[in-house]
């Protein structure tokens, strides 16, 4: 029997798993998932916890439930890789030898790597809302809220989901509108981007959005440290942004087990060819995912668009043909911009998101780069596309390359 | 696509204003990007990063981020900022005639 291993079973590996129990033939080849907990969450709905619009446990399932039969799946930590022999080693003292592996451990946040913004204070006046505790802890919060200075604050990129930033802040500016006390709170973004967003187009529609939603903005902040004591972030040139209550992206990183293994770069992310999506310089380990280094964005579409690929790129090397689907880098992204609205953007590695409009059959055509309620739908159903479609590899009506039809360039 | 002329040279921009091709450039290209970017004058330290940088970029294809620069050029983060005011990777990047960095996304 020859054993195809994935580390993860959240998004991408669970996805690959459906795919995989599909392609493979399962009377020669094993296949197992490791994941370190049992649940998986669905981390897009934790931008509307904090508004009180999903509570954790609408977002929370078995993470087995969506592993196809003859699939096992370890529950253990994994302590690291030996690629010389082929073996992952896991917490549980337990080694496990593949024939090929594919890694797909995601990103997490790290607050320990600012100075002063994992103190006694985090999780009274200083949140995240990219974890199910910080989301739910906010959501507490807010509900008390008297008002004041809000600042989002980015504190490296790349972060998952670029865009859930600004969709926190969109959709800030309609929760406090909608209890009457806008007035009573100034919204702010402190972002190490030298605008809204990374590419130009974008950042332009991005920013005027922000602008008549009266959310300001500090660009180019690179945040060296918070001083808890005197409410203020202070910039690496001494720049300094004050706060009453602050929402925090710390830096993503790729899992430690990926630098105990020495397979990473200075964030933990996985050297990995960004078109074969094959690990750089080991031999039959595919990346998908959050974990790579890609220069694409951290997103669940993305995750989506490479699967097909790696799919391909994994049935023909393990008949020892050189891989041949090519990524592009495509992503598709949805907006909330609040008060029942949003916005959709589609790009890859070299368009930049454009304006128009995207087709899709039965559904769309979904407006591009502009406001409209269709979209906030797309988004709110993306959460049943999630658990019953995406995650069990089911083939959308999407193409996997990113296609130029209904885009006006710029 | 935009061009530009320095140091008696057209240049090719890519859409973020760098230099669309990194062999156009020289150290009399980067004297005058650098005053683009509001620099006073390229010192040692200056240099010491932007070649660190063009190493990097021949060898990966991609400019480092700024904690990468931190770990591997010997400059810490403050001081980076002090070099190349406001975002030192992205502004290291065009004085050295590379492309924006990747990781930015
Ligand atoms: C707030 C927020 C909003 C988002 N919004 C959107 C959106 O609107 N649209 C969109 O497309 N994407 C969005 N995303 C991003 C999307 O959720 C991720 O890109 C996607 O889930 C990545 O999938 P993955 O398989 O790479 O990683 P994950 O789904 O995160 O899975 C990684 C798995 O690996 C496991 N693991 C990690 N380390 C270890 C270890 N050492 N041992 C054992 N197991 C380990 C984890 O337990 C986890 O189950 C959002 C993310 C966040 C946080």
């Amino acid at each position: 029997m020859r054993h195809m291993l994935i580390l993860g079973g959240g998004t991408g590996g669970t996805m690959m798993a459906n795919k995989l129990a599909h392609a493979l033939d399962l009377n020669t080849w094993r296949l197992t998932v490791v994941d370190a907990t049992g649940e998986h969450y669905y981390q897009p709905g934790f931008l509307l916890v904090p508004f009180g619009a999903y509570r954790m446990r609408d977002l929370v399932r078995p993470r087995q439930q969506y592993l196809p039969q003859g699939v096992r799946l370890i529950r253990s930590s994994i302590e690291h890789l030996n690629a010389d022999i082929k073996t992952v080693v896991l917490a549980s003292g337990e080694q496990l030898r593949y024939d090929c592996l594919l890694i797909a451990t995601g990103a997490g946040i790290h607050p320990e790597q600012t100075e002063g913004l994992l103190d006694d204070e985090w999780g009274q006046n200083k949140f995240d809302f990219y974890t199910p505790t910080g989301a739910e802890r906010l959501a507490q919060f807010l509900k008390g809220w008297q008002g004041g200075r809000l600042v989002v604050s980015i504190t490296e990129m790349p972060i998952k989901c670029p865009v859930a930033p600004l969709e926190f802040l969109f959709l800030a500016d309609a929760y406090f509108t909608e209890r009457g006390m806008r007035g009573k709170v100034d919204l702010h973004l402190a972002t190490p981007l030298s605008g809204a967003f990374t590419r130009p187009t974008s950042n332009r529609i991005l920013g005027d959005m922000l602008r008549d939603k009266g959310i300001s903005v500090t660009p180019d902040f690179g945040l060296a440290r918070v001083d808890s004591r005197e409410k203020k972030l202070v910039a690496w040139d001494d720049t300094e942004v004050p706060y009453d209550l602050l929402v925090s992206v710390p830096t993503n990183m790729g899992d430690p087990w990926i630098a105990r293994s020495g397979i990473g770069n200075e964030l933990n992310f996985v050297l990995t060819n960004k078109e074969t999506l094959l690990a750089e310089g080991l031999e039959d380990v595919f990346v998908i995912g959050d974990a790579s280094n890609l220069p694409a964005s951290k997103a669940g579409s993305v995750v989506h668009f490479q699967s097909e690929i790696l799919l391909a790129n994994i049935l023909e090397h393990i008949e020892g043909r050189p891989p041949r689907a090519r990524f592009d880098g495509h992503a598709n992204c949805f907006i909330e911009s609040g008060f029942g609205k949003g916005m959709l953007i589609d790009f890859n590695y070299e368009t930049e998101p454009l304006p128009g409009t995207f087709p899709l059959p039965g559904l769309g055509p979904f407006a591009l780069l502009r406001e409209s309620p269709l979209n906030h739908y797309g988004k709110l159903m993306f959460r049943w596309v999630y658990w019953n479609l995406l995650l069990r590899g089911v083939e959308l009506p999407i193409a996997n390359e990113m296609l130029m039809a209904g885009k006006v360039a710029a | 696509m935009e061009t530009i002329c320095l140091a008696g040279k057209t240049l090719t921009l890519d859409n973020d204003g760098n230099l669309a091709n990194c062999n156009d450039w020289n150290e009399a290209i980067a004297c005058e990007l650098a005053t683009q970017e509001g620099l006073d004058e390229l010192t040692p330290q200056h240099w010491a990063v932007i070649t660190y940088m063009r190493a990097v970029f021949h060898k990966e294809g991609d400019a480092p981020s700024i904690r990468r620069l931190t770990r591997e050029s010997g400059v810490d983060t403050k001081t980076l900022y002090k070099l190349f005011p406001k975002g030192p990777a992205k502004k290291a990047a065009r004085i050295a005639g590379l492309p924006k960095p990747k990781g930015c996304i």
